[in-house]
């Protein structure tokens, strides 16, 4: 049995109420961050513990905290990113709902370290039922003396509020959540000023994503040293994966980076093969926006060494072969499954949640879905393949927020590897509306790399 | 002087202030350097970042921390660093961005250009003109809107909108009242007032100047001419809430439009105020001052002779004269 630090106690009737969580070990970091340690050796810990950011871009959480500008006189603030809209990830939404308490634990310690006396917790608007259960949580733990003034007779003041967003995905972006928070549209702020300099009220600001908040528990309970022996390299820890798409068992999986793809797909510990006894096809490793990966590629390297679930072996390769961890959301295709569909769904949703401030994303995205549109429903033509990889180049990096990126990316790299079924759908139009183009060769072995 | 930082654009050096912006670096130079601006105003605070027809890429980020920056940045609201090295037309992947940024920006526009009041004044005209590719490869529908009038003024044609932002900011920062911004997400946002509630402010006619595009029309002047029929001659009179300060346009002996005086960037000089914009349209209401200074490459100036002066921050620097003497030459030949 692999190792579990954020999950090992989920299984216990009742943890999501105050007494059960305290009575198995809960709160046991914030005692020991309060009385025993500085707000510098709490950021310390989570330097030495090699915690990733885990909302998607994987960076490094005690790194991001270091940078807080501390200016007298100004508060300081942090943020918890709720918004988890990405189609293919729940894992926040799963940690908020049946173990509230240890994301409200993680907040106070890293309050605590960032020396900020007002935390918000911001959802997305229609996680309601995990608002309630956050704020049931916020009242439990303030009526034991977790919160508010004077925690644990320490002289530590914290108000911790939860704050619901309209329901949009572009708000999962650090500044577009900060000026959602602030009541204004949710539009990305140009950066520089980074939040850490200039965010929340102009104020510095740290945003995390709620694994990498309840990810400090264990940290700072065991050590950071003690965090940064589990996982593999610099991908350290645990890491909550969300799997979907045609498996035996989907669900949210706590996993040890470095565990192999492989492992994790056909275990029966994990998900347990793929449905129904089909082949699995295409795999997307980390949320919609990350590159989709064919099923040879993403189960061995194109150097022929095991994929494992870790920030650097899912990217071995770069762009042309390899993908990323992202957010975790793991989607797995079987062969039944048609990508050309898929990647026009995908678009399609980044079309509807483009904020439009910028133009390449705002007329890019529209552009993108529309020829996919055409090439599912057999009006494409060849030079739509072309024209669709253009775009996206035009698109990725020009933009002002990640979104861009995120939209081009599922669209490039599908026509990358899956080329062969978007010239069978213009092809075969009418066959391509009655039938799936199968699995084809995606999950032949790889070809023996040529030596040079 | 050891405050002022350099900055290198396309190998040509200047010295700015500390906190200038790329782009006002690169205006400060002049000349062919100088990025396309759709949607960075600097009259209007917080303005810019919006259209990306200004990326540049910099190949050397300071003196410190030489390293390049790993995407191409919107100069308009990058800051300089001493030492950095900017790469603008020297770039054939900031050519090829920008190349498709203006194909970006024209799917959706309506290219009614022959029925449109800015035509001849559109800085996405000239930018498609400059930048862009001579054939669209967008096939599919354009994005419409019903025209909206925005009070009795002003008329909003959505469906030309390439979205800059520049009027939400003139409304937010000229008036006391947000009155007007952005509904809706993606493309279908819109800019929009309240319900169609009219703008009623003594300055709100500035939006129609600030707009790239022909999205924002004065009423006053719709369909009345086309912009290079008409004379434009500055003058100004006392005005209680402006500066008076204005450009007539000319047809004949008619005054048809009175708009603020823009510079080669097409910023206006001083905001002007609704009273002389729309009300005072006789010759006698005004004290001419002499013909305005159109740029020789616009269409309103074709058929009005004037030499090429250089750039004052150019004419007593030897150094910027040799770098741009190709540039002068070819502008001389024009």
């Amino acid at each position: 049995m692999a190792r579990k630090l954020l999950f090992e106690n989920i299984n216990i009737p009742g943890i999501d109420t105050f007494e059960v969580y305290r009575k198995n070990g809960g709160y046991r970091a914030v005692e020991k961050a309060i009385k025993t340690m500085s707000s510098d050796d709490i950021v310390e810990e989570v330097k030495k513990s090699g915690l990733r950011g885990r909302g998607g871009a994987g960076f490094p959480t005690g790194m991001k905290w270091s940078f807080l500008a501390k200016p007298e006189g100004k508060a300081r603030y942090l943020v918890c990113n709720g918004d988890e809209s990405e189609p293919g990830t729940f894992k926040d939404r799963y940690l908020m709902t049946y173990i509230p308490h240890l994301l409200i634990e993680g907040m106070i310690v890293s309050s605590y370290a960032l020396g900020a006396n007002t935390s918000y917790i911001y959802l997305r608007g229609e996680m309601m039922p995990q608002i309630r259960i956050l704020e049931k949580a916020i009242a439990e733990a303030r009526n034991a003396g977790f919160l508010g003034k004077n925690i644990l007779g320490s002289g530590y003041d914290l108000e911790l509020y939860v704050q619901p967003g309209g329901g949009a995905y572009i708000c999962g972006e650090e500044t577009a959540l900060i000026e959602s928070l602030e009541g204004k549209r949710g539009n990305p702020r140009i950066k520089p000023p980074f939040p850490a300099i200039s965010g929340l009220y102009g104020c510095p600001t740290v945003v995390n994503n709620v694994e990498s908040i309840a990810a400090v528990v264990p940290i700072i309970n065991d050590g950071g040293d003690e965090y940064a022996k589990v996982g593999i390299g610099r991908s350290t820890g645990t890491k909550l994966i969300s799997a979907s798409g045609n498996l035996v068992k989907p669900g949210v999986y706590e996993i040890e980076l470095g565990l192999s793809v492989e492992d994790f797909i056909y275990s029966d510990e994990y998900c347990g093969g793929i449905a129904n006894g089909k082949k699995l096809k295409a795999v997307v490793p980390g949320g919609s926006s990350v590159p989709i990966l064919p099923a040879n590629l993403i189960l061995k390297t194109v150097n022929g060494e095991k994929r494992l679930m870790s920030y650097e072996s899912l990217s071995d390769g770069g762009f042309a072969t390899g993908s990323m961890l992202g957010s975790g959301g793991f989607i797995a295709f079987d062969e039944d499954q048609c990508i050309v569909r898929n990647t026009w769904n995908y678009s399609r949703f980044y079309h509807h949640e483009s904020c439009g401030q910028c133009s390449p994303c705002r007329e890019g995205t529209g552009w993108m879905e529309k020829v996919l549109h055409r090439l599912e429903y057999g009006h494409g033509k060849l030079s739509d393949l072309d024209l669709l990889v253009d775009v996206a180049k035009k698109i990725e990096g020009n933009t002002i927020c990640p979104l861009g990126d995120a939209a081009a990316w599922p669209v490039a790299s599908a026509i990358r590897h899956f080329r062969d079924e978007f010239e069978w759908h213009v092809t075969n139009p009418k066959e391509a509306m009655e039938r799936n183009y199968g699995l084809a060769k995606y999950a032949d072995p790889l070809p023996k790399l040529e030596e040079v | 002087m050891s405050d002022k930082v350099k900055v290198t654009i396309d190998g040509i050096t200047v010295e700015v202030e500390p906190g200038t912006s790329i782009l006002n670096a690169a205006r400060q130079i002049g000349g062919d350097i100088v990025p396309p601006a759709m949607c960075y105003y600097s009259k209007l605070e917080g303005s810019g970042g919006k259209c990306r027809t200004c990326l540049v890429k910099v190949s050397k980020g300071s003196e410190k921390d030489p390293r390049p920056m790993p995407k191409l940045l919107a100069s308009c609201r990058t800051t300089v660093m001493d030492g950095m090295e900017v790469q603008n037309i020297t770039s054939p992947e900031v050519l090829e961005a920008r190349k498709g940024v203006v194909e970006i920006l024209l799917i959706n526009h309506p290219l009614d250009c022959p029925v449109c009041d800015q035509a001849g004044e559109c800085h996405l005209q000239d930018l498609s003109y400059e930048h862009g590719v001579g054939k669209t490869r967008y096939e599919f529908e354009r994005r419409t809107f019903d025209k909206i009038d925005i009070g009795d003024k002003i008329q909003l044609h959505m469906t030309r909108c390439i979205l800059c932002y520049r009027c939400v900011y003139t409304a937010d920062q000229l008036t006391n009242k947000r009155e007007h911004g952005i509904l809706g997400r993606g493309d279908a946002s819109e800019i929009s007032t309240y319900i169609e509630k009219a703008i009623d402010n003594d300055f709100s006619g500035n939006v129609i100047d600030v707009c790239p595009v022909g999205a924002l029309t004065d009423k006053t002047f719709r369909f009345k001419n086309r912009v290079w029929f008409t004379k434009p001659v500055d003058a100004h009179r006392d005005c209680p809430t402006c500066s008076g300060k204005v450009t007539l346009w000319f047809k004949g002996e008619e005054v048809l439009r009175v708009t603020a005086r823009k510079d080669q960037y097409g910023e206006v000089e001083e905001f002007i105020c609704n009273t002389c914009r729309y009300d005072k349209k006789k010759t006698s209401d005004w004290v001419i001052e002499g013909p305005r200074h159109i740029s020789n490459k616009s269409v309103i100036s074709s058929n009005h002779y004037e030499t090429l002066k250089p750039l004052p921050v150019i004419k007593p620097n030897l150094a910027l004269q040799a770098a741009n003497k190709e540039e002068f030459e070819r502008a001389i030949k024009n």
